[in-house]
């Protein structure tokens, strides 16, 4: 039902993309990160969170039909619907449905619960897309929990060194888990533009996350003790030098590796993601039932073959266009 | 090996050396003195050797983690560190049980003799009672690179905190490759009997690569200038009749240069003369290559002596008649040291370091530029009135090296990074024209771009992948490089009949198109007047 062609996912029956990277006239949208919502689509479908992200970064006049989780809607004969992926608030997994015939399209997911977005669930089906980003044994990531109290345990130690605290995390996503799990007790919460637009955004949807928009005015003294939550974009910036003193940490599933770490030169790295580590690809791939396997962006090849050679499905490595080069998405 | 891991941890943890320095002497307070030892000879590079085979422990380690062999070596690959692989994959552990520092490497020094099945259970159980940071630490023991990001000076620096003796003492004793086995904290660092540590040397002192014109050094008075040899740097040392010649790394190479035995009865006792290890003849030195065949043989024919007989070409003298002379002034030292030398017995394996007569900061400057016509890699600026210092310091002790020579390559292969570089396409193969118009591989190369440009590359190389070969894509010729070497060889053993030293690409010349890129032709022609 679906092909994999040079503009994206695509389903000839309802004439319908996903995730495109080149405008379609119709295209389904997991959720709001850039590698994966692009601007230049006749028409969007997505979950209504993300509605709200895509309306922000694209622009309020793009023509968007939303979705609830769970909520279908039938285009030329495919029923289609979206299941929560766990990875961002918004993010879903695309279900389609064609005569008897079921396949569903990950996105970026992952199985733990962030305490921010719906966690994901598991949705059976014959054909199943999955992303890979971690997808080596190498990415077995320590329980979400843990890391939080190491966070919360280095920012109150700097706080009681007179030190700043910088917490670099993907505006969207990740930094919105940061804040929910920080311990407001240890010190005020500043954050950056980035951050502080992405909460407003979600703020429409109701979330509400602490911290306050370090505006150029605030001074040193107000951000003494502070966590200051960041994109890793600020990383090497004039922007950071107003928090001297401070330690700075990168949160992504990047730093099990001490190389990533180290290349990054930050002072920690904490492994926080918002994929799937190698343990959930395996569990979810298995608890869809699907007989076959299309895995795409990140280590395509050999996660594929090992659902070949260890689970003995169908596995093909699908290599898209637009995916991402796995060091963007931090 | 607890205390140890979160040392390693700490360490590794930070960029400050504040914090790193914190963290050595947050463990010396808290280990016990054997560990101490171990841990001080760990830190400093005193590894042990690798008592199992690599494949040994791959294999192991894919065996237990339940993984097949290909899918741990993709798994590597990515990490690009073995102990850090494996620490990754394996399942995760059963209930710690802590093992000494000492303990563990004494079993690995006795792994040697062992059958393949003891090894494989010795080395299992250790995994199985270790938690992950363990597991890394302790494999990386076995892998035999263990490498920790503290610089021998901040270990010192710890050291004198911990034990409250002075620093250039401290430097001292750490010389050499002493056995924590055969140690204790106060055998290692306390007052020495007279004769029990004839065979140490004094800490290197380095120079730092002159980074301001020379003019802002001052009177060119104030300064010997001397030729920068490419050789290796080294100590002589004579005490009480015993012969010992130190390389820089620390290897004791006595041994390996029967030329220098005769110094034992030649130079008396209580003489360390410090100097320029190198294969000379005819009154000029060779290249290094000649060198490195040479310390790469394990017995040394008659033949290879005569095709590569070394000399030490000596610029200071640190001991004399048993007295450390490091405090005395440069031109002191250089005094002694000529007298020293003027006996007619030792001249032909004992050469003084020649002063250059310049009267001019520009004379200087025209020489380095042309050092590659005299032999030399540069000139070493030295401040007459100086003590001798340890380490690399800034100030009084500069070397001055010629630039190196490039050549535009084109880029052809990229493989992607081990360890610090995952996942990012960061080695890079590098071609010129032939003559039939096809693309020669000649150099390799993996640094001198920034991260950024690293990063654009890396997208770039992802997009335009013509064939991937395992790890190695193809890209069409397109980016040009300008790559820099210190030096440049025929060699039968590289496919385009040139070998370089120390390549690395200096700049990414985005205004040039690949036509434009060097041919073989020129790598032959630079041969040519490179070793006129
Ligand atoms: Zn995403
Ligand atoms: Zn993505």
């Amino acid at each position: 039902m679906l092909k994999f062609t040079e503009r994206g996912v695509y389903c000839p029956q309802a004439d319908v993309y996903i995730d495109p990277w080149e405008p379609v006239e119709r295209a389904i949208v997991t959720h709001g990160h850039s590698d994966h919502a692009r601007r230049g689509m006749g028409r969007y479908l997505c979950h209504q969170h993300t509605a709200l992200i895509l309306r922000s970064r694209l622009g309020v006049d793009i023509v968007i039909q939303e979705l609830a989780y769970q909520q279908a809607v039938s285009i030329n004969g495919v029923r289609i619907s979206l299941h929560p992926a766990g990875h961002i608030i918004g993010s879903a997994q695309v279900r389609l449905a064609y005569k008897g015939e079921v396949w569903v399209v990950s996105g970026d997911y992952k199985c733990v619960n962030d305490g921010v977005s719906i966690p994901y669930e598991p949705v059976p089906c014959h054909h199943f897309v999955t992303e890979s980003t971690f997808g080596l044994p190498i990415y077995r990531f320590p329980q979400p929990g843990a890391v939080f109290s190491e966070i919360n345990g280095w920012w109150a130690q700097n706080a009681a060194e007179g030190t700043n605290t910088v917490l670099l995390g993907y505006a969207l996503g990740k930094s919105q888990v940061i804040l929910r799990h920080l311990d407001t007790s240890i010190g005020p919460i500043f954050l950056h533009g980035a951050v502080a637009n992405a909460n407003a955004v979600l703020a429409s949807a109701g979330y509400q996350f602490p911290g306050d928009y370090l505006i150029p005015e605030t001074g040193r003294q107000t951000v003494k003790g502070a966590a200051i939550v960041a994109p890793p974009s600020a990383l090497n910036t004039s922007w950071l030098r107003k928090l001297m003193p401070y330690r700075i940490a990168l949160c992504s599933g990047w730093m099990q590796l001490r190389g990533t770490r180290r290349r990054k030169g930050v002072d920690r790295g904490f492994v926080l993601s918002d994929h799937a580590d190698w343990d959930q690809l395996n569990r979810a791939v298995i608890a869809t039932g699907a007989g076959d396997v299309y895995v795409t962006h990140g280590y395509e090849g050999p996660f594929a073959r090992w659902l070949r050679d260890q689970h003995g499905l169908q596995a093909s490595e699908v290599h898209l266009r637009g995916a991402a080069t796995v060091e963007d998405e931090l | 090996m607890k205390l140890f891991t979160q040392l390693f941890v700490a360490v590794d943890q930070t960029t400050k050396t504040n914090d790193k320095v914190a963290a050595i002497v947050n463990y010396l307070q808290h280990a016990d003195d054997r560990s101490k030892l171990y841990a001080i000879a760990l830190l400093i590079g005193n590894r042990p050797k690798r008592p199992v085979r690599t494949s040994d422990l791959k294999f192991w380690a894919a065996d237990i983690s339940r993984i097949p062999y290909w899918l741990f070596e993709e798994s590597y690959h990515i990490v690009g560190d073995l102990a850090e692989a494996i620490a990754l994959m394996l399942p995760p552990h059963a209930p710690e049980k802590e093992h000494r520092l000492p303990d563990v490497i004494g079993q690995l020094a006795g792994l040697h003799g062992l059958s393949d099945d003891r090894k494989r259970e010795i080395i299992t159980t250790y995994w199985r009672d270790m938690d992950t940071d363990q597991r890394f630490v302790f494999t990386k023991l076995i892998t035999g690179n263990f490498r920790i990001g503290v610089s021998r000076q901040l270990v010192i620096k710890a050291l004198v905190i911990h034990l409250g003796i002075d620093e250039a003492a401290v430097a001292h004793r750490l010389m050499g490759k002493w056995l924590p086995a055969k140690e204790t904290m106060t055998s290692l660092f306390a007052e020495s009997k007279k004769g029990a540590r004839d065979f140490q040397p004094y800490p290197f002192y380095l120079a730092y690569q002159l980074d301001s014109p020379p003019e802002s050094l001052g009177d060119i008075g104030d300064w010997y200038i001397e030729r920068k040899l490419d050789g290796i740097r080294g100590q002589i040392i004579v005490r009480n009749g015993q012969l010992f010649v130190w390389s820089r790394g620390e290897d004791l190479l006595t041994d390996k240069f029967p030329e220098f035995a005769p110094l034992r009865n030649l130079l008396p006792d209580g003489t360390v003369i410090d100097g320029e290890i190198i294969p000379w003849k005819d009154e000029r030195p060779l290249s290094f290559q000649v060198m490195q065949t040479r310390i790469g043989r394990k017995s040394l024919s008659p033949k290879i002596l005569q095709e590569a007989p070394l000399v030490m070409v000596c610029f200071d003298l640190l001991e004399w008649k048993g007295e450390d002379m490091r405090d005395t002034p440069m031109y002191y030292r250089r005094k002694l040291l000529e007298t020293l030398l003027s006996s007619p017995g030792l001249r032909h394996v004992l050469l003084l370091s020649e002063l250059m007569p310049f009267n001019h900061w520009g004379e200087v400057a025209v020489f380095r530029q042309h050092a590659r016509d005299f032999h030399c890699e540069g000139v070493m600026l030295k401040r007459k009135g100086s003590t001798y210092g340890s380490g690399r310091r800034r100030g009084n002790w500069w070397k001055w090296k010629t630039n190196p020579l490039t050549v535009d390559g084109v880029l052809i292969y990229a493989q992607s990074g081990h360890g610090r570089r995952a996942n990012l396409y960061t080695d890079y193969t590098f071609a010129v024209w032939g003559d039939d118009g096809t693309l020669v591989p000649f150099a390799k190369a993996y640094s001198g771009l920034t991260d950024k440009e690293i990063a654009e590359l890396d997208r770039w190389i992802k997009h335009h992948t013509v064939e991937r070969f395992g790890p190695v894509r193809s890209v069409p010729p397109h980016h040009v490089f300008e790559i820099a070497f210190e030096g440049i060889q025929a060699s039968s053993r590289h496919k385009s009949g040139v070998a370089l030293r120390f390549p690395r690409i200096l700049r990414w010349r985005r205004d040039k198109s690949p036509e434009s890129a060097n041919t073989h032709a020129d790598l032959l022609e630079l041969i040519q007047s490179a070793n006129a």
